[in-house]
């Protein structure tokens, strides 16, 4: 086992070697664009591209030529959201979205706003879902889009996209969901949940970075978005610029493998979060797990170690490469707002740790962690005036706190 | 983000971690901070009441790396200065020993205000200051 161990795959995920192998050709030999009709350089691109849409679309269970590709999920979450503000404004102004959305939904919102949307953040229950009345209550005769994630990046919950896609359809509003986290991890199907729009990228699934799909459906509802970027009308004019062919490439290998090994994959990872879960929990008392471990995806772990400072144990473990909520890992020196959408108290939430397995993540490198972990927030706690403090038996909520 | 090396080592090798009887009258507490800022430092000092001098210094400190190192590090300094010494401990003291980078330099408040309060309790029971003087962070 080498150190040091990475376990923060929701935060990019090492490409497979397979992946790399099917892109180096479009590296050298086959550099063509795929965008030139009238020779054999162009053919070659165009049709590395096309079997990577089709990849790209059977992974989510759509059409290949609903495959819009993109640089990553942040461009196709914003050409989603913006896309349908500007091309829906005569029906209606009003997007609703949630509090535990990546910055990319968030900020796409806000300047949304800016331009005279009306943005509705629902709230989400003490287990990381959202509340399916307070959608049903949130739609209005304006509400052109629902954004809702398919998993959420820092608590690996799964939202109720059958029944959200149940309630948009019944609506007449438009479904679209950021399923980075989710797809190639778990079975998604646009069909299924009625989804009309979906953001995935290629480097959180082994794949490589730069290159991402928004799927736009094409039936019924079919689906307009106004460009966000003038050029040369690529992707069904929905997004310029000369195609990325090597990350395409990827992208599509990196869909197939996970198509194929998914469901292996998932067990195996569910199995190993666990194993370190148990771990855990078996040797420290006052541990407490963020969001619900009923619908989450496999390979996530999201805890708060009580009374011990995130950045403080990330120190610790400085050969284990995960992430924390605490503000002083954060540029902004706030706490994760997705644990404190959850009302689980600014405290908990700078005691957050997120682990992310992933397809080369061993045993081994569980329990190492598991140890590790274990071994440095007993260290902490020794060093933790309100372990000590609720040790003796006193409640830290009645001490009055001098905040700075 | 890369830490100096000596927040390092007080990181890994804590001065003076624990506590002192807080009943007893030669020892002064201080408590700073709160859990949901992400840090709370405990610092106390027993006080030699003849000569003033501070015998023994002892901390906890809920926090990042840096504010485990600056409490730390003050209870180091502590020990065997007077309390006038002690209370001439400047943040920017710490921040420059420790090399703390701009973000990190509210630890190092953090600490002198913990260092003040833990003299101020002193003085309290000692019949030197009065209790409403109590310092806040």
């Amino acid at each position: 086992m080498q150190t040091p161990i990475y376990l923060d795959n929701h935060s990019t995920t090492p490409m497979d070697p397979r992946v790399l192998e099917a892109m180096l050709p479009f590296f050298g030999a086959r550099f063509g664009n795929a965008a030139s009709r009238n020779h054999s350089f162009g053919w070659e691109a165009e049709e590395a591209v096309e079997k990577a849409r089709t990849q790209c679309a059977e992974i989510i269970g759509a059409n290949k030529k609903e495959i819009v590709f993109t640089s990553g999920a942040t461009e196709s979450n914003n050409l989603a959201l913006k896309g349908v503000a500007e091309m829906y404004a005569e029906r209606g102004n009003h997007i609703i979205t949630a509090a535990t959305e990546h910055k990319a939904i968030l900020d796409a919102c806000k300047r949304l706003e800016k331009q005279g949307c009306k943005v509705t953040y629902l709230p989400v229950k003490p287990d990381g879902l959202v509340d399916l009345d307070m959608l049903r209550e949130a739609i209005t005769d304006k509400t052109i889009l629902v954004s809702v994630m398919y998993a959420n990046n820092e608590i690996g919950v799964i939202q109720p996209m059958k029944e959200i896609g149940a309630i948009c359809k019944e609506r007449g509003v438009l479904l679209h969901t950021d399923a980075t986290q989710a797809v190639g991890k778990i079975p998604v199907n646009v069909l299924a949940d009625n989804i009309d729009l979906l953001s995935f990228t290629g480097h959180k699934i082994y794949g490589p970075k730069g290159c991402g799909v928004l799927y736009v459906r094409r039936k019924s509802p079919r689906v307009q978005l106004t460009a966000q970027m003038d050029g040369g009308g690529h992707e069904r004019g929905m997004r310029s610029g000369t195609l990325n062919v090597p990350g395409i490439v990827g992208l599509g290998e990196a869909c197939a493998l996970c198509a194929k090994e998914m469901a292996g994959e998932a067990e195996r990872l569910g199995a190993l979060r666990d194993r370190l879960k148990d771990r855990i929990f078996a040797e420290l008392d006052e541990v407490y797990i963020n969001g619900t471990m009923e619908h989450r995806l496999p390979h996530n772990l999201n805890i708060s170690f009580a009374y011990v400072e995130g950045e403080s144990l990330l120190m610790g473990i400085n050969d284990i490469a995960v992430s924390s909520g605490s503000a002083c890992t954060s540029a902004t020196l706030e706490p994760s707002y997705v644990l404190k959408a959850l009302g689980a108290g600014d405290d908990l939430a700078h005691s957050s740790i997120r682990f992310g397995l992933g397809r080369f993540t061993t045993p081994e490198e569980v329990d190492y962690a598991a140890e590790k972990i274990i071994q440095v927030v007993l260290k902490l706690r020794e060093l933790s005036p309100l372990y000590e403090l609720v040790k003796e038996g006193v409640d830290l909520n009645t001490i009055q706190w001098a905040a700075h | 983000m890369a830490y100096s090396d000596k927040v390092l080592d007080h990181y890994n090798n804590p001065r003076n971690v624990g506590s002192l009887d807080k009943k007893d009258p030669s020892v002064g507490t201080g408590m700073v901070g709160a859990p949901e800022c992400g840090d709370v430092m405990k610092l106390q000092v027993k006080v030699n009441p003849e000569t003033g001098i501070i015998e023994d210094a002892k901390f906890k400190t809920f926090g990042c790396g840096s504010a485990i190192a600056s409490s730390s590090l003050a209870t180091e300094w502590l020990k065997g200065k007077n309390v006038d010494e002690a209370l001439a401990i400047k943040n920017t003291d710490i921040v420059n020993e420790l090399a703390l980078p701009p973000v990190k330099i509210h630890c190092s408040v953090l600490a002198e205000d913990a260092i003040k309060a833990a003299i101020h309790d002193y003085k309290v029971k000692a019949g030197l200051a009065e209790a409403e003087e109590a310092v806040h962070a």
